[in-house]
């Protein structure tokens, strides 16, 4: 009795118990569990909603300009030394063209976060097969690719953009291309990092010596371990690109009017600021709560995925 | 007893985890009086090193103790921090499994030595040299002044931990707590270890607490044991009590689990005798893997990890092979089932020589040639379903299965290694690490392979899984009728299932003979070193056990004089030569040695 006690009791325990707790399950209780990661995730998903749905929500289009609002504030403003009052329906006041700032906030938004999905998502495919080809089949090959990737780290960012952007013109789709570019190098530098380390593990020699070739190797057992540093490093990613977009439209080369995005929308306000602050505050205001979302997700996804917490 | 000093009553540690509360110590009291040497038994989980951080007050955040700890009649558990570094390491002082993790990367030996001198007892420098030299030179570390300058990295396993056991005694504790110092260093260093710590005892008079899973080792050293289990003490007497007249249940259990040496056994390969007419499985002829080591900047050297190796196997044969860590057995098997290219040598499979390059070849290979690893659970997917993986090799290599078929053959194969079908779907964090192990097993033995690699299978496991393990192995050579290759640095384990033992020291063929007669017989000064070396579960006997002693520490491997330590009169004095190469001579039917002179 006692030789078999400790498989036995734990065969006990869950005896009717069919189905397994996965890592995944485990690592989205503890995630649950996290504060400020459920509240990130609450805010989160509001604003995405209220992009979504955007022309419901107001009665104004996002082009619309009325010429009697130019630049005005919105009615519950503290400082009443403001040159004029927009109105009852303009919750966040006008812009300078005398368009809705509510409005445009939110199509600010889904620009921005579409570029930082999008965007992260085309460096998340090219960097996660780079690194796990990289650094699995390793040796002469390993070396080339990640040569590659020295080189294109060593040139600069903003001179790259700008130069597409002047050989192809200004485009929405160009910006997802430049952005995603650049995101992808330290994605695939820190993949190919956790491939080495999961190459030599026993699991995956089991898997050779199972007759499992290298391609099902590489998608069933190596990029499911190295999820989770990846989805960390995924939501920390959102924001950069973000950032990035909203760099590059505060200096004129992302969207188009009368199409907007946060970048934009800070950028007009920045120069507003002394005599419009709202023009700054809204659009800031969105974007900050939205970063410091993605950041507590990410925070929270860090601990909830650490394999020494188990 | 004579005044204990050091008095543990009602004792209960608890974590608090994700999963609840855990009570790891229940209601645990015990005394160690001066100059005994207590000896704490118990498998892992059964609570013996989380008894004794708490006592010292090292238990991570979670961790929670209640009681009382007395040292010297003070209590001492609940002090503050200021008031325990007091005591911790000059009076009561503690040395831990692994001696690399112990020790501080970046300081010299001398510096770490010094440090606890000069904290607890502030003697001056000069002092404090001198009496660091002292106890390196007791814990027979040669150029001790040298030594002094050395960092950790510079030195092996069993140098650190006697470097840690210095550090531990130059206070002069009073009690030093040994959490599992052998465990991790080779049998010949554990050897040299426990010599070192019974001589501490009678010279120095410091009580030691031997904290282990292995009753040889603690047949070996200790005066009085306690039996661990699940948090309890459920036994605790004079060693002579323990060994000879157990009374609890599991502690003979524990006895009788350990396989041992000196007695002659029912093993499971005395029972399945080969056919005299047994077909030649596998045939290794002189296989070379070297690994390319830079040496300096644009200098390679070859790292002789396997360095000619040559034996046959036959249909339902066992090979057990034998050697201490780095001495190539990993890589050996490795090279067989080519997952490692070879340097030189051949493969030959069934008459057939393998070439890695074609794939017909290592399909067929894959199917009749399989392996399970040390480490059950590092060698299952954390990601994937115990049943995924053990279908794995049967999806790759018979991909025209349906997927009905398969997951039955997944099914009848977890009903014949002892796992409930109905777990197909858990994953193996879910699992103790002997059922993990029973996964592993199932996915080697799914294809119904022809030879199955153990590469120390059942060495990461508890004694008494350790032997349903072995047991399920063997059943399962005895239904199939397949060979096994069983490799693993335990000379015990390996006579229960070999009908041969090789033995192998940096990465050549020392021995090679029948089971019975390199146990009775063994010819070659490194095969008796290391049979003598295997502690013996019996008091009486392992007390008065004259040991073949090796001295010093293993060479490195990438000193081409390496391999003829035993043979020094062949020698070339230079580490980069071609050296001689000894010659397996035919001592007997069957019984090769390799050359070796008569006195060292």
């Amino acid at each position: 009795m006692s030789l078999l006690a400790p498989d036995a009791t734990a065969a006990m325990i869950d005896a009717q118990e069919i189905h397994g707790r996965s890592l995944w399950v485990d690592a989205r209780h503890r995630l649950f569990e996290n504060k400020a990661a459920v509240v990130g995730m609450f805010l989160l998903a509001l604003i995405a909603l209220m992009a979504i749905f955007a022309p419901l929500l107001s009665q104004y289009s996002f082009e619309y300009q009325n010429w009697n609002v130019v630049s005005c504030s919105p009615d519950w403003w503290p400082d009443t030394t403001v040159l004029c009052n927009a109105g009852g329906t303009h919750w966040f006041g006008t812009d300078s063209l005398g368009r809705d700032l509510f409005v445009r906030v939110l199509y600010g938004a889904r620009v921005s976060l579409a570029v930082g999905l999008v965007a992260t998502l085309v460096s998340l495919i090219i960097g996660v097969l780079y690194g796990a080809i990289a650094g699995y089949v390793g040796g002469m090959l390993d070396e080339v690719m990640m040569r590659v990737v020295d080189v294109l780290y060593s040139l600069p960012f903003i001179f790259f953009v700008i130069i597409l952007l002047v050989i192809f013109h200004r485009n929405f789709f160009l910006l997802f291309v430049a952005i995603g570019a650049v995101e992808w190098l330290t994605m695939a530098r820190i993949v190919r990092g956790q491939t080495l380390s999961l190459k030599h593990k026993e699991f995956i020699e089991a898997a050779r010596a199972g007759g499992v070739g290298p391609a099902a190797i590489i998608l069933r057992h190596v990029i499911p371990n190295l999820l989770g540093p990846v989805v960390v490093y995924v939501t920390l990613t959102i924001p950069n690109v973000i950032l990035a977009e909203s760099f590059l439209s505060f200096l004129g080369l992302g969207v188009q009017e009368p199409l907007t995005s946060w970048g934009v929308l800070i950028g007009d306000g920045a120069n507003q600021m002394e005599i419009a602050p709202w023009m700054l505050i809204f659009p800031a205001l969105f974007m900050a709560v939205t970063l410091f979302s993605f950041n507590f997700i990410g925070d929270g996804l860090r601990d909830a995925l650490d394999p020494k917490d188990r | 007893m004579a005044d204990p000093i050091f008095e543990v009553r009602n004792l209960d540690v608890r974590f608090t985890t994700h999963d609840g509360e855990i009570r790891a110590v229940k209601n645990v009291s015990f005394d160690v009086a001066a100059a005994e040497c207590l000896g704490v038994v118990g498998e892992s989980g059964s609570g013996k090193s989380q008894l004794f951080l708490a006592t010292m007050g090292l238990l991570s955040s979670n961790g929670r103790a209640t009681g009382s700890v007395k040292y010297r009649g003070k209590e001492i558990l609940g002090l503050s921090q200021r008031k325990l570094n007091r005591f911790r390491g000059s009076h009561v002082t503690m040395i831990f499994q692994d001696p690399l993790t112990s020790l501080t990367p970046h300081m010299t030996l001398g510096e770490q030595i010094m440090e606890g001198l000069r904290v607890h007892s502030h003697v001056p420098r000069e002092e404090a040299e001198k009496r660091a030299v002292e106890i390196l030179e007791i814990v027979r570390i040669p150029e001790a002044r040298q030594r002094m300058l050395q960092y950790p990295h510079e030195m092996s396993g069993g140098m650190r931990q006697r470097a840690m056991i210095a550090m531990a005694t130059v206070c002069g504790p009073d009690l030093l707590i040994a959490d599992e110092p052998t465990t991790a260093l080779d049998v010949t260093v554990q050897a040299q270890i426990l010599e070192i710590m019974r001589e501490l005892k009678t010279e120095l008079k410091t009580s030691i607490v031997m904290i282990s899973h292995d009753m040889g080792v603690i047949a070996g050293i200790a005066d009085r044991v306690q039996v661990m289990r699940e948090g309890e003490i459920v036994e605790s007497g004079a060693v002579e009590d323990i060994f000879y007249r157990p009374r609890h249940a599991y502690t003979k259990v524990l006895i009788d689990s350990m396989p041992r040496l000196d007695k002659a056994e029912d093993t499971a390969a005395a029972r399945s005798a080969i056919a005299p007419d047994a077909v030649k499985l596998l045939d290794v002829v002189d296989l070379k893997v070297h690994f390319p080591v830079n040496a300096a900047a644009w200098i390679t050297k070859p790292l002789r990890a396997v360095d000619g190796v040559s034996f046959t196997l036959r249909q339902g044969e066992t090979l057990g092979i034998v050697g201490e860590s780095g001495c190539g057995k990993s890589t050996l098997a490795r090279a067989i089932l080519q997952l490692l290219p070879r340097t030189d040598g051949t493969v030959v499979w069934l008459g057939r020589d393998l070439d890695a390059h074609r794939k017909d070849d290592m399909r067929k290979l894959r199917k009749e040639l399989q392996i399970v690893f040390q480490d059950p659970l590092a060698s299952l997917d954390p990601r994937r379903t115990v049943g995924q993986s053990i279908a794995e090799p049967l999806t790759a290599l018979m991909p025209l299965l349906s997927r009905a078929e398969v997951s039955q053959r997944v099914a009848r194969m977890m009903t014949r290694v002892g796992l409930d079908p109905v777990w197909i779907n858990r994953y193996p964090h879910e699992f103790s690490g002997g059922q993990n192990q029973r996964v592993g097993v199932a996915r080697a033995m799914i294809v119904e392979p022809k030879l199955v690699i153990c590469d120390e299978a059942v060495s990461a496991l508890d004694v008494s899984i350790q032997a349903q393990i072995v047991e399920l192995i063997a059943d399962l050579q005895a239904q199939t009728g397949m060979s096994l290759i069983f490799i693993s640095h335990d000379l015990a384990i390996v006579r229960r299932l070999s009908h041969r033992v090789m033995v192998l020291y940096m990465g050549q063929v020392v021995e090679l003979a029948d089971r019975e007669a390199i146990y009775a017989d063994p010819r070659h000064p490194y095969t008796k070193a290391l049979i003598s070396a295997v502690p013996v579960p019996d008091p009486k006997i392992e007390r008065a056990r004259k040991r073949a002693k090796l001295t010093g520490d293993l060479p490195s491997p990438l000193d081409s004089r390496a391999p003829l330590t035993f043979l020094k009169s062949k020698i070339i004095n230079d580490p980069n030569a071609e050296q001689y190469r000894p010659k397996l001579l035919q001592v007997a039917p069957g019984h090769l040695v390799a050359e070796y002179d008569e006195v060292i």
